[in-house]
């Protein structure tokens, strides 16, 4: 995010007790949500922004519990709204650090018109959506990311449905930054978390997160000791997408489509892997990164695209200071008056 | 100009209507004519009534776009009921408007329009010119088309652009027949075609050519009228409608309260003027985010009013629907924020363009749990500058969100404004926490008003959190404690109640007891008045009490309600204030008279149902 100019000599340093709140943490033990919490707690002091200047935001369900265990200023919103809320907030005070937590079923069910339309407009708040493909608040119905045939609450006969990728979604939307994560790696949640603070405009980081009472190990194949090294790609600016225990694996383009090879087999050298560009403007190789999925594909993981547009709050700020410029209306008195008026 | 003798008619009050093709320019030709009323001193009130489809078949009756203005010498409330004069520039216009024009009353007609074809397109099996149909009224019969084209000859202008321009010879007419002059007219045109000098020079002609030909014609018998000025208290003056007024007097608001305008909006009839005027205005700060839809709009609202700023969201009832969720939430998190209902006619989409008082209910009630929130409604045009600004100053001190009801007929209707000063008007103290105010807790009331105070984000020493669950007293955190959530109900109840404390006594126009108190809230008020004074004058003893302010209501309001043998509450709509008062003071038998039809009342079936009512034992 990084528009908090605040002199940083004038800031006290910081810690990551500064951001804890008084309130008792009451996810379910084994929650992926905690490892969330903790990172970002650790990531807020390293921001160089007023303890004050933050907000976190967020909508219904498991994850926007968020704003109640961090100490800043925190909104607890209702059901999908965050996006909106988060929105109001930093157009009317751009000077904020706004964070947004929030869930799949609350940003891509009810809450998907603002979802797109913050992308859209690319306003600059951060959203953290932890997504456990599943609801976890209601207690376990199928959520717009649990896969086609999953068996759950509200799908007896498995979900007939054609689950959201978020990447996609986001990257249709216009997205300027789209990050993912896993649950189980801290350090690549505060890296990504970094990412998103310093992008200008909405940074969006997607949170494979597990829901161990509703979806116990959704996302193992990715997240587990034995696999990970295989279904994982850590993405780096300027990097070969190069994967695998052995790292002898790697990301083509051939033809109009990715491919997933061994380096070193039929001739392929590291330098026929793909190198990551995430500030290309054009996102075709950024969406087929997003939709990367076993068991062909390892998936992405890290800063997928993160590309430069103009902020919608930045827009409106200059505007207005053009107009307080160059408009005869200085204040309400002069507007009462404009225009055709005659005394009586 | 003229060298005739003529004879000058003096009238108290006259109602013009132009009605055209929504093409015709109806609209322009009524507040160029509107713009000579306020030159003459007059006082008027306007209403356009145009269709909801923007340019539907040309010659329909469903393509018929009209204007009308009330002015007078005398002090006028409303648009008017039935019209003196109607000027038809078609004949779909003239089959759609002739029951609302009196019996006796002068119509124009452009004649040239009235072909076969366009007579059968607007439903007439007979030519109208040539039956019984216009026997009782004073028939202009006006080539206006071909007149029109006549009076431009000479500029060799495209046929097209003359055919635009004929509603500038009615207008000619009209100035002729209420002694107008071109004045304001020509500094119009001059301003419009700028570019284009020809145009200047073609719409003046046009205009001359209109009101030489009403000179001439005999049947006007060289009669014209005049209507003198009105008493209006000195001053400065414009003219308003009700949706640039209430925009205009939530800027008021947020200037006087230092707080920065913000408001979330999504399109909707027929509340979009007020979206798109306070878009115009980012030299006065005014922040304006139109929304994906109307939850973002309010929830974008409650955010920004989190985050300090004075926030609004302005609809419709389809959309106060959808808002019903989070004005919960604005409750349920005491913040300040205004949400403008510009109320038509329901339920669903029903019909978008027409005027009507049914969201009273909604407005009191259309949340879960209990939320009791201030409701207020403007009565004119011209005042819902005022409300709107009370509404802000009850939201913003009182840290509640406010609803002011207005609706259609306001909204698009116009009146004279008398310009206040904004330094004029009560002052704005939102309860704003300093820095580090150590006593802050996010759920501490003060004692007088029970309101909580308004900690921005970025200030230092604040930081709290707030949200939709039930919080603790005093602290804020999440409880689901039995008794504290029984406190805090009561606690946000009771804040509200206590807003009687802090507004004006109801008024009552008219004696302070009698036999019959018409009470009435909204648009109706101009009616209610002329129907209560011409009750008056035929002797009867009748009062009014016209209420602005719904929930809470003024303190004197039963007592007020006591004096009165009988009560009558009419409205626009199926009877919801009256149920209302019926629920807080079954004290009082409520008498109910309801219309819903999309139109206003008229004087005449109010005077007659309240007759009626004295007359029955």
């Amino acid at each position: 995010m990084g528009n908090e100019v605040t002199d940083v000599k004038e800031l006290p340093a910081l810690t990551k007790e500064d951001f804890k709140s008084d309130q008792m943490v009451k996810w379910c033990p084994g929650c992926g949500d905690h490892a969330i919490l903790s990172s970002f707690q650790k990531v807020l002091p390293e921001l160089g922004v007023r303890k004050e200047n933050v907000v976190v935001v967020s909508g219904i369900g498991c994850s926007s519990r968020f704003p109640y265990y961090v100490k800043t200023y925190g909104f607890h919103g209702i059901h999908g709204r965050a996006a909106a809320l988060a929105s109001g907030i930093k157009i009317t005070n751009p000077k904020l650090n706004v964070w947004m937590a929030t869930g799949d079923g609350d940003s891509l069910a009810i809450g998907g018109n603002h979802f797109i339309h913050v992308l859209r407009r690319n306003i600059d708040i951060n959203i953290l959506l932890f997504n456990n493909r599943i609801y976890g608040l209601t207690k376990g119905q199928y959520s717009p990311t649990t896969p086609t045939g999953r068996k759950t609450k509200s799908s007896p006969h498995g979900t007939i449905e054609h689950p959201f990728n978020v990447g996609e979604l986001a990257i249709g939307a216009q997205g300027t930054f789209f990050a993912r994560a896993v649950d189980t790696n801290p350090k690549m949640i505060t890296r990504v978390m970094h990412e998103a603070a310093k992008h200008k405009g909405t940074s969006l980081i997607e949170i494979l997160q597990n829901c161990v009472i509703f979806y116990n190990n959704v996302h193992s194949a990715i997240t587990s000791k034995e696999t990970k090294d295989e279904n994982q790609l850590h993405l780096v600016h300027g990097e070969p997408m190069i994967f695998g225990k052995n790292k002898d694996k790697g990301i083509m383009l051939k033809g109009t489509q990715l491919q997933a090879v061994h380096i070193g087999k039929y001739g392929i050298t590291e330098k026929d892997i793909l190198v990551h560009d995430e500030t290309t403007y054009d996102s075709g190789i950024h969406l087929m990164l997003a939709k990367m999925a076993p068991p062909t594909f390892p998936v992405a993981l890290g800063v997928i695209r993160s590309v430069k547009n103009y902020t919608y709050e930045d827009k409106l700020e200059s505007i207005i200071e053009t107009e307080k410029e160059i408009s005869s209306i200085k204040c309400v008195d002069d507007l009462l008056n404009s225009g055709k008026t005659w005394e009586i | 100009m003229t060298t005739k003798t003529q004879k000058v008619v003096e009238l108290e009050d006259v109602v013009v209507r132009f009605a055209g093709d929504s093409g015709d320019g109806m609209q322009l030709t009524g507040s160029l004519f509107s713009d000579t009323a306020a030159i003459a001193g007059n006082d008027f009130a306007t209403f356009p009534d145009y269709p909801s489809e923007i340019r539907a078949p040309q010659g329909t009756i469903a393509g018929v776009s009209g204007f009308q203005i009330h002015f007078g010498h005398k002090h006028i409330y409303t648009s008017g009921d039935l019209a003196d004069v109607l000027v038809a520039m078609n004949p779909a216009p003239l089959k759609k408007n002739l029951m609302w024009v009196k019996p006796g009353g002068t119509i124009i007609i452009d004649t040239d329009t009235f072909s076969e074809k366009s007579l059968t397109k607007a439903g007439y099996d007979n030519n109208p010119l040539n039956d019984e149909t216009l026997k009782d009224y004073n028939v202009i019969k006006a080539p206006i088309s071909s007149l029109t084209k006549k009076s431009v000859e000479d500029l060799e202008l495209d046929n097209k652009i003359v055919m635009k321009s004929r509603n500038m010879f009615a207008l000619g007419i009209m100035f002729f027949l209420f002694n107008r002059k071109f004045k304001t007219a020509d500094e119009f045109f001059e301003q419009k075609f700028k570019s284009n000098p020809l145009l200047i020079e073609a719409n003046k002609k046009i205009l001359r050519a209109g009101y030489n030909f009403a000179e001439t014609i005999e049947a006007l018998n060289s009669i014209t009228y005049t209507v003198e000025p009105a008493a209006l208290k000195k001053g400065k003056y414009r003219n308003i409608t009700g949706n640039v007024a209430t925009a205009w007097g939530l800027l008021a608001a947020a200037e006087r309260s230092g707080r920065q305008l913000f408001l979330g909006s999504y399109p909707i009839t027929p509340a979009s003027e007020i979206l798109q005027e306070l878009s115009k205005h980012k030299s006065l700060g005014a922040k304006v985010l139109q929304a994906e839809d109307e939850i973002a709009g309010i929830v974008s609202s409650i955010g920004a009013s989190f985050a300090g700023s004075f926030a609004v969201t302005s609809t419709s009832g389809p959309g106060l629907s959808l808002k019903c969720e989070a004005i919960g939430l604005a409750v349920m998190t005491e913040l300040p924020i205004v949400i403008v209902d510009v109320q038509r006619a329901g339920p669903s989409t029903g019909m978008p363009t027409k005027s009507e008082q049914s969201d009273l209910l909604q407005a009191l009630f259309g949340r879960n749990g209990e939320a009791q929130v201030i409701v207020i409604a403007a009565s004119s045009s011209s005042n819902c500058f005022y409300y709107a600004y009370e509404a802000s100053k009850l939201a913003m001190e009182h840290m509640t969100p406010v609803i002011l009801l207005t609706d259609g007929c306001l909204a698009n209707g116009s009146e004279v404004f008398r310009i206040p000063k904004v330094s004029e008007l009560p002052s704005i103290k939102p309860p704003i926490v300093k820095a580090n105010d150590t006593d802050y807790r996010p759920y501490k009331r003060n004692p007088e008003k029970l309101s909580r105070s308004w900690a921005i984000p970025g200030t230092l020493g604040l930081r709290h959190r707030i949200g939709g669950l039930e919080k603790e007293n005093i602290f804020g955190n999440v409880s689901h404690d039995p008794e504290n959530h029984q406190l805090m109900c009561e606690y946000r109840a009771e804040k509200v109640r206590r807003v009687a404390n802090y507004i004006k006594p109801q008024e009552v126009i008219g004696p302070e007891s009698g036999d019959l108190l018409v009470v009435s809230w909204g648009s109706t008020y101009g009616v209610m008045i002329e129907a209560v004074k011409e009750m008056q004058k035929q002797g009867k003893k009748v009062s009014l009490a016209h209420f602005h302010n719904i929930n809470p209501l003024p303190k004197n309001t039963a007592e007020i309600f006591s004096k009165y043998k009988k009560i009558i509450v009419p409205e626009l709509n199926l009877g919801q204030f009256v149920l209302y008062l019926r629920m807080y003071f079954q004290q009082f038998k409520f008498e109910q008279y309801n219309k819903i039809q999309g139109l206003p009342f008229m004087v005449k079936e109010l005077v007659d149902k309240f007759n009626h009512l004295l007359e029955e034992k």
